[in-house]
């Protein structure tokens, strides 16, 4: 299949994969973070690419052991850029990624804390005037300043796309799943310190934030002036009821109506 | 024909008379046709049918009426088309403007789309004396014909060309473009993989700070712009509760879709023309999937096997040609035939595909909750009283493996015939 084809053509590639905490979904301990490690693995993936780790955020130690998630899947260093909390990191990533000047930058497609609206990636490749592309799935070959992306798109499929050098791309849940931390690696592995200002976001203030309320349901409302009409609605029974049954029919008729409704939903290929 | 009624005083007297020598044949008349009621047996004794009598009244039970004041409510043909009492709304000069840009899945509105369009009528009918009207932006071809009632005062449809394929450039600088000739009071998205990416970008763009994942707007005389939205934060554990910004990303079910009201949908163009843009990123196309690879529950279409199927060779071999996953019923799985991860129901995999065709499986209520969210439904079994058949939107009874063979070589031979329009193109 050739979307599964190891990239060989990216000797030289220089990936910078941004990172940030994770929050486990049911427990809520803090982790390196699903999506990001994803990308990690997409950048590990990638034969020949040198491959650095980019984590912009305050300094805390809860925060170091799921930094150190990320150094157990086989990497030595992660720089950290230090931020206050409340501030926003766009302007100290760009400046970093200006200065590292990678070809391709990785990322997950939404954060699992603070406000995780996935507009970071945007605002980065706005910043940098780079092109940005979502669901990446593969890089196929590299070359030129030109990349051949294989990107995911919904139900399985995938689209090829062809995106020039320099570019972000973010990956989600359906790249490849990330390789397992391993605890040794994970010790050893060293932070790099880089220091930048912190602009505070003002406009977080302003917000109230409190724990998920559950949504409520939809009901179904049905709008008739008859009474018999809804009650009729309320008391139907679930089933359809307007299939459309061929009995008695030869197996090429039956086959021929199958047939026919395949190609009306447009599954054949 | 004529709507009108035509009342025949002196044949209505007739048919409230029962004494009358005439009754019974004036009754048939207004009845229209229906089977006569009284007739004389084969003895010479009068046989009457008692289920011949009465009407069926306006609530749909069978009524006597002796006195016959209500037989001409018997008559065909009188039954009224259901009118559209939706009310028409036209809005000539808006105050103001929201920009929707629904995703159009498979050329049609989504329930997601509509959704959003039922919030952008709520924001724009807000104060009655000054009425916004909703711009609704479709890139691309679409099979959309019920865009007024989904509550759309304007329509911009950018097609042609240039528009086909996935062009987020271009199709954010048409949005940019929109932006500024326009000036819309709100741009809403759907939260989409789609509408997700394009309203991120247009935000970037634009340099304003969107609201993603928004389920909830109301009216907050307190905030800025008199809204107030809550959106999911921090991967749906918090609820973040804030002014609404310009350009909202709003999930499903997010408001109420429109259903009371018809509006214009008229269609508009930028009079300043489309942008050029340079495209960075070039679009080659879908690629070719192998459909084994697809996992079962995101997978499009699913040829699924149950206890019905007896050659299972030639069921592998239609899943082969017609390109569908693989799935299986739990009696299928604990015989052997299919490995427990292909199990599709409640046991197993939720499946949602657009097309599901079940071979053999007579429908057991956890295999019919595993397939709810299935737009069609095929079934192909011999027992037509099973459930799978009444769930089933074209239902074929049969053997399973003679109509799977017939299904192959029809699928073979359109194959064929598509080859042979290419070669001979």
């Amino acid at each position: 299949m050739p979307h599964n084809a190891k990239s060989t053509a990216s000797v030289g590639l220089n990936v910078a994969v941004l990172v940030s905490i994770g929050r486990h979904p049911l427990t809520a301990r803090t982790r390196r973070a699903d999506q990001d490690a994803r990308a990690v693995e997409m950048a590990l993936t990638l034969e020949g690419a040198s491959v650095s780790l980019l984590h912009a955020g305050q300094q805390e130690h809860e925060h170091e052991e799921a930094i150190r998630g990320y150094l157990g899947m086989g990497i030595d260093t992660v720089s950290l850029i230090q931020q206050q909390s409340q501030a926003d990191v766009v302007p100290a990533l760009a400046n970093a990624l200006r200065t590292g000047a990678p070809q391709l930058v990785l990322t997950g497609t939404r954060a699992e804390t603070g406000e995780a609206s996935g507009v970071l990636p945007y605002l980065l490749a706005e910043a940098l005037g780079w092109p940005i592309i979502t669901g990446l799935a593969a890089v196929e070959k590299v070359e030129q300043g030109m990349a051949t992306v294989l990107q995911a798109l919904p139900r399985g499929k995938r689209r090829r796309l062809r995106i020039r050098l320099p570019a972000i791309a973010t990956v989600d849940s359906s790249a490849p799943a990330a390789r397992q931390s391993a605890f040794g690696p994970a010790k050893r592995g060293a932070f790099e310190h880089l220091d930048a200002t912190s602009e505070i976001d003002e406009a977080l203030a302003a917000w109230q934030v409190q724990p998920a309320r559950k949504r409520p349901k939809r009901l179904k409302i049905v709008k008739s002036s008859s009474a018999r009409d809804r009650f009729k609605a309320a008391a139907a029974k679930a089933d359809g009821g307007s299939g459309q049954t061929l009995s008695d029919v030869t197996p090429e008729q039956g086959a021929e109506a199958i047939f026919k409704l395949l190609k009306e939903e447009g599954v054949l290929r | 024909m004529s709507e009108l009624v035509r009342r025949d005083p002196r044949k209505e007297w007739i048919a409230r008379n029962r004494l009358h020598p005439q009754h019974l044949e004036v009754l048939a008349e207004l009845g229209g046709g229906a089977v006569a009621n009284e007739w004389m047996g084969p003895n010479g004794v009068m046989r009457r049918n008692p289920h011949a009598v009465g009407f069926i009244g306006p609530n749909g039970i069978r009524r006597i009426d002796r006195s016959g004041a209500q037989q001409a409510a018997q008559a065909p043909g009188r039954s009224v088309e259901a009118k559209d009492a939706r009310r028409h709304v036209a809005i000539d000069t808006p105050a103001f403007m929201i920009a929707v840009v629904p995703d159009m899945a498979g050329g049609r509105l989504s329930s997601h789309d509509r959704d959003l369009l039922g919030l952008a009528r709520q924001l724009a009918d807000a104060d009655p004396a000054q009425p916004g009207a909703v711009l609704a932006i479709v890139f691309g071809e679409h099979k959309e014909t019920t865009f007024g009632e989904a509550g759309i005062d304007r329509l911009m449809h950018l097609e042609g060309e240039r528009f086909s394929g996935y062009l987020p450039e271009l199709s954010v600088a048409t949005l940019q473009g929109v932006d500024r000739e326009m000036a819309p009071r709100y741009w809403l998205l759907p939260d989409s993989n789609v509408g997700g990416e394009l309203g991120r970008r247009l935000a970037a763009r634009l340099g304003e700070r969107p609201a993603a994942q928004v389920w909830q707007v109301e009216a907050d005389a307190e905030s800025a712009t008199g809204w107030r939205c809550t959106a999911r934060g921090a991967a749906g554990r918090n609820d973040i509760s804030r002014t609404l910004p310009r350009i909202v990303l709003a999930l499903a079910e997010c408001a109420d879709p429109v259903s009371e009201t018809r509006h214009a949908a008229e269609p508009i163009k930028l009079s300043n023309g489309l942008p050029d843009v340079l495209g960075r990123i070039e679009d080659m196309g879908e690629v070719a999937v192998d459909p084994a690879s697809v996992s079962l529950a995101e997978a499009e279409f699913i040829l699924s096997a149950g206890n019905g199927v007896k050659d299972w060779d030639s069921y592998h071999y239609a899943a082969d040609v017609l390109g569908a996953t693989k799935g299986a019923s739990r009696v299928a799985v604990d015989d052997g035939y299919m490995p427990r991860d292909r199990q599709v129901g409640a046991t197993g995999t939720w499946v949602s595909a657009r097309v599901y065709v079940a071979v053999g499986i007579s429908g057991a209520i956890q295999h019919l909750q595993g397939i709810q969210s299935c737009d069609k439904v095929v079934a192909i079994n011999l027992d037509e009283g099973c459930d799978m058949v009444k769930r089933a939107d074209l239902a074929v009874i049969g053997d399973a493996s003679a109509v799977l063979a017939a299904l192959v070589k029809r699928v073979e031979q359109y194959r064929f015939e598509q080859q042979e329009n290419r070669d001979a193109a």
